[in-house]
């Protein structure tokens, strides 16, 4: 019998530090498995956020950095500007890259920065705790919107691969979800898709991933799968925003 | 060699930055630093293997210095009072990641979004660190724009030996002045090599990875020692000053930047009417120059401060004087420069 | 002919992997790992078409396949 599947090589042997059945997990493995894919570990430097995923660095097997809360997309700037040939990308939550974060990612996107941003979108925030996120469901208890979140006093939440694909100069935006089989392969295509545009020079390339927090969510991780299906996906549609031959 | 070249103070830096090998700038406007950023853009923007970003914000720009730092490359960015206190985050970020970088500071009068005349009042965020953390930088404090063109490129070998980030601290009327400056051929030192910590891929090494953190409080705790081992050693060997008419003073003027060039010529006109002045202007004000000033104390016993600020480096001299005599002090602030009469009233009060 | 190996310490028993497996032929382990949980095992291997559904969505890559 042939191995038909196993640990990609962009990561390393340190198990993860997340959950039982968090998809942070999942969203490193397809990382991994696109720069094995093309070849680009050697050459890559990613960056991670602060939040649960602060130790990405332990996981992915390449170059990393951890930027401050929010600026992952302006060091990933910094480091493809001095180091053009290198694969740059970033990994960010939703309190990350949507909230404290949101001018950098804006910019970087519309600046079409050649990197890749994988963005997890759980609708929670998970190292601190379970408070409300940009992109908490409407009526969506946390610790901080203990009533449910109230679009009247604390807005609506932010469909961030919708308001980015608006930009001239993004080339492919993709939301996927990780919650069952048939995702989780439409996901390892968007994500490959995102760093084949950065490797071909196409320009900015973001992946919004919708992911379970089920610690936080206080739910098991397979009633946390069938709550992300019910009720982010209605919200947060999934499918492909915006694609590089749209670039003009 | 050896041409002279008249330019305003905010234009000879970034030329000094790009002589010293600086390719990759990142800032955002705000007066009055503004001809530098808008310098570095005409300038690397033509150039090969460099780039110039204007960021969306001074947090932006200093978090790509960070990037850019982490790849290994001379790498800076720029700003004034307010700007600067928007990268404070970042700064705190790269001393604790131990990079290279320069950071420019032309001060303006504060606090809030005060003016945009010149301002010595940043100077306890400059030399005590300014974010969160125990860290320092080094600062330069140029005096003329000469001074201004050597220190900037001073300031990224020192960057380099120390894996610390610089700031050059001016202000705005060194910024706006234009003298007459030379380049002046640099010898070549010899420097840390930074492939064992450089992110440039890890193709033929273990990865390397820049993680400003540490959860276990006693590796967090290493670090710091790590770090302050690093100020101890700029205390030993990398502080400067000058010193103008130190031995027969009847009163010892303490002054760094644009204040110290007024206190040049307050000596020359004290000196018609028969009263003798003494100059200590810290170049570095961190490390700072306590010895020479604790020597001084021990000889003469008259000391006053001048800043553009209420009363910030003077806390230094303090310590460094430890007692010993009275440190007097006279700032004017908000923008307002000291003018040479009002300083020698002051100095007048004290020779009674 | 197809099998997975569950690496027992890496499984977290987060049970992901339980229903996505179309032949019905993965249970949790009665035993405790040095973590403290019960990890997925693979029963009746024979039915087994490594499909690898039950890899992709393991969120700590604990599983291999074989076929």
């Amino acid at each position: 019998m042939k191995k038909v599947f196993e640990r990609p090589k962009s990561l390393t042997k340190d198990p993860f530090t997340y959950c039982p059945g968090c998809h942070h997990g999942i969203a490193h493995r397809l990382v991994a498995e696109a720069l094995d894919d093309f070849g680009v570990r050697e050459k890559t430097i990613g960056v991670c956020p602060v939040g649960c995923s602060v130790f990405a660095y332990v996981f992915f097997d390449c170059d990393m950095i951890c930027a401050a809360h929010g600026r992952a997309p302006a060091v990933a700037t910094g480091i493809k500007k001095s180091k053009p040939d290198s694969i740059v990308f970033t990994y960010q939550g939703d309190g990350d890259l949507a909230s404290i974060g949101t001018a950098e990612i804006v910019h970087a996107a519309n600046r079409g920065e050649n990197i890749t941003v994988i963005f997890i979108n759980n609708a929670i925030y998970g190292m601190t705790g379970g408070q409300m996120a940009p992109t908490t469901l409407v009526g969506q208890v946390t610790q901080t919107s203990p009533y449910g979140r109230d679009p009247k006093t604390m807005g609506y939440p932010i469909k961030v691969a919708e308001m980015l694909s608006t930009l001239k100069g993004v080339a492919y935006i993709s939301r996927v979800a990780l919650s069952k089989p048939a995702y989780i392969l439409k996901a390892k295509k968007a994500i490959k898709k995102a760093f084949q545009t950065q490797v071909e020079g196409k320009g900015f390339s973001l992946v919004e991933v919708l992911s379970t927090c089920p610690t936080n969510w206080g739910l098991s991780p397979i009633e946390a799968n069938k709550w992300l299906e019910e009720n982010m996906i209605p919200y947060f549609p999934l499918g492909e925003f915006k694609t590089p031959e749209e670039v003009s | 060699m050896g041409e002279k070249i008249l330019m305003k103070g905010n234009e000879a830096i970034g030329e000094a930055a790009i002589r010293a090998g600086c390719r990759f700038y990142f800032g955002y406007p705000i007066t009055p630093q503004s001809e530098l950023t808008a310098y570095m853009a005409k300038k690397l923007l033509k150039m090969e293997d460099a780039a110039f970003v204007q960021a969306e914000s001074e947090i932006a720009a200093i978090n790509m210095v960070y990037g850019a730092a982490a790849t290994g490359v001379r790498t800076m960015t720029s700003s004034s009072s307010p700007g600067i206190s928007l990268k404070q985050e970042g700064i705190s970020y790269i001393a604790c990641a131990e990079l290279p970088c320069v950071i420019v500071n032309m001060q303006r009068g504060g606090p809030g979004l005060g003016s945009i005349q010149p301002g010595q009042a940043d100077y306890f965020q400059a030399t005590k660190g300014g974010g969160h953390g125990d860290y320092h930088l080094i600062v330069l404090a140029p005096s003329s724009v000469q001074e201004l063109v050597d220190l900037t490129m001073n300031a990224f070998d020192l960057a380099d030996k120390y894996t610390n980030p610089v700031m050059i601290l001016g202000d705005g009327l060194i910024g706006q002045m234009m003298e007459a400056v030379e380049f002046k051929e640099r010898k070549k030192i010899s420097l840390p090599d930074k492939e064992r910590w450089a992110l440039t891929g890890c193709k033929g090494r273990e990865k390397n990875y820049i993680v400003p953190f540490n959860l276990d409080p006693y590796e967090m705790e290493k670090t710091n020692f790590k770090i302050q081992k690093k100020y101890n050693e700029l205390k030993e060997k990398e502080v400067r000053y000058e010193t103008i008419n130190l031995d027969n003073a009847d009163l010892i003027v303490v002054a760094y930047g644009t204040v110290a060039r007024i206190i040049k010529t307050v000596i020359d006109n004290a000196k018609k009417e028969g009263i003798n002045i003494g100059l200590i202007r810290p170049i570095t004000l961190f490390p700072f120059p306590d010895k020479i000033i604790a020597e001084t104390s021990e000889k003469i016993n008259k000391f006053l401060v001048v800043e553009m600020s209420l009363g910030q480096m003077v806390e230094d001299v303090k310590l460094a004087v430890n007692g010993r005599v009275e440190v007097n002090f006279y700032g004017r602030v908000g923008g307002v420069i000291p003018t040479q009469s009002e300083i020698l009233n002051e100095i007048k009060k004290y020779l009674k | 002919m197809a099998k997975i190996v569950v690496d027992e310490e890496r499984c977290k028993g987060c049970e992901l992997c339980i229903p996505v497996c179309p032949k019905h032929i993965i249970v949790m382990s009665e035993n405790f790992n040095k973590k403290g949980y019960h990890s997925a095992k693979q029963i009746n291997p024979e039915e087994c078409t490594g499909c690898a559904f039950c890899a992709m969505t393991c969120p700590d890559v604990a599983i291999e396949v074989f076929k």
